[in-house]
């Protein structure tokens, strides 16, 4: 439970942030200045295929799961 | 001799994940085909897996995946338990719908896997939304699943999994140059979790051990959260970090860092270079060797609930190549090989396939490593 309250805590810090600046927030990245960040390579997950079958490979392997940005699913992996 | 009872994030349909950055516009249409291999620890695995992508009109997308393990195993715990290489097959077959409103994407999926003793099935939900001048994206998912377990062993052994999921996400852009991935997911299990071909050892006289039954608990719960952050570099690269943290009611903490960097070159072509250290403390009632028979409540020796650390190095390289007559049909063309040299470290389980009963003080058998080769070949069109 100690763990989870570390990693609860920033994400509720940042939750709040954005909500109380909601009424007054101006995007501070124009969409004009987004050239980098809309290149391929900047992409978050670029190979879905491969990033499913890297996680596949490491759930089977180790202890820990989760929050790798897929939706969870079930198998009875070897 | 055939399934590890892990909890599996199948995790093939990245509605979530791949969305994420992009709402407010759904994804591209793509194709893709993959031969996919491992090899290590005396098991190959290897076969395909399809995915493709299609909207139709702007408002709708479908997602299918159809995956498939083909199971050489003669591994470690095989070995051990004196049974010979077995093989097997796996498929996976998944389907996501996703509806675009406004700066909102709904998504419903459905992941069914099966083997000859097991079978999972997962339902999923999720909700992400464009906020704050498109910088920011929020997303929330669940997941309900059911696994039916089977023995091969054992044609009267049957049993279930209950899962739950429930996962946040914000993608955030910090800067020109800089956007920052957030995760939390919260994994909720509960039925047989232990593993019915696996087995732990206990002290039975002076210098000999005899096997006996793995008891897990019947409910399982976890808390993992990650930060990703990913550079744009002036000369045109990229450089991505990530960080999570995991922990359960095991008893298993774990820390996972990663950094990958990506270079384009020459027009045509993608490097990629990766690195990646995980490490967790074993669950509280794993015992390499027990003192006796029946020496705690509950009690296990599957290496994954042993303290470990793995290393993984990768290298990649993607070919954008020239379409000719298809660039007609077909808008982006690539082939993708990627190479993972993965090495894992066991801290608290022992190598005794050449230390049956009897022929070493129990306890003092070396501790088993295990390195493997993964290789991905694969080829993306987008139409």
């Amino acid at each position: 439970m100690q763990g989870m309250r570390k990693l609860l805590l920033p994400l509720m810090a940042i939750a709040t942030l954005l909500v109380t600046a909601c009424s007054s927030i101006e995007p501070w990245v124009k969409p004009y200045e987004r050239e980098h960040l809309a290149d391929p390579i900047m992409a978050i997950d670029p190979d879905p295929v491969s990033s499913s079958y890297m996680d596949h490979v490491f759930e089977v392997r180790e202890g820990a799961a989760g929050a790798t940005g897929g939706a969870g699913g079930g198998c009875g992996c070897s | 001799m055939k399934i590890t009872l892990k909890r599996g994030l199948a995790a093939l349909l990245l509605v979530l994940g791949a969305g994420a950055a992009q709402a407010g516009v759904l994804a591209e249409d793509r194709a893709d085909i993959m031969y996919h291999r491992y090899q290590g620890g005396g098991i190959t695995v290897q076969g395909p897996s399809v995915l493709v992508r299609k909207k139709f009109g702007e408002s709708f997308a479908a997602t299918a995946n159809y995956y498939v393990d083909n199971i050489s195993s003669a591994s470690i715990d095989v070995v051990v338990s004196g049974a010979s290489r077995y093989s097997e097959r796996r498929e996976q077959k998944s389907l996501s719908l996703e509806y675009l409103r406004g700066k909102t994407t709904y998504s419903a999926s459905y992941i069914t896997s099966q083997e000859n003793d097991y079978k999972a099935d997962t339902y999923s939900l999720s909700v992400s939304q464009d906020m704050f001048g498109d910088l920011t994206t929020v997303s929330f998912g669940y997941s309900q699943g059911k696994d039916h377990i089977g023995s091969s062993v054992d044609p009267t052994f049957a049993d279930t999994i209950d899962r739950r999921d429930y996962r946040v996400g914000l993608t955030q852009v910090l800067t020109r140059n800089l956007l920052a991935s957030l995760n939390f997911e919260t994994i909720t299990e509960q039925g047989y979790l232990q593993n019915p071909y696996r087995f732990i050892r206990f002290v039975n006289g002076p210098g000999s051990y005899a096997r006996g039954q793995e008891v897990a608990p019947h409910t399982r719960t976890s808390n993992a959260g990650s930060i990703r952050l990913k550079y744009y570099l002036p000369w045109r690269a990229a450089l991505d970090g990530q960080y999570r943290f995991y922990t359960d009611t095991w008893g298993i903490n774990a820390h996972t860092a990663g950094l990958e960097y990506t270079q384009p070159m020459w027009n045509r072509f993608v490097f990629t270079g990766s690195y990646r250290y995980y490490t967790q403390t074993g669950t509280n009632f794993f015992m390499d060797l027990y003192p006796r028979p029946n020496y705690q409540n509950f009690m296990t020796r599957d290496k994954e609930n042993s303290a470990l650390s793995t290393q993984t190095v990768g290298l990649g390289v993607a070919y954008d190549f020239p379409l000719g007559f298809a660039s007609s049909f077909v808008k982006r063309g690539t082939a993708n090989l990627q190479y993972h040299r993965l090495f894992v470290d066991y801290s608290d389980f022992r190598d005794l396939r050449n230390f049956p009963p009897g022929t070493a003080e129990p306890g003092t058998e070396p501790l088993y490593t295990l390195s493997a080769n993964v290789i991905q070949f694969f080829v993306s069109f987008w139409y």
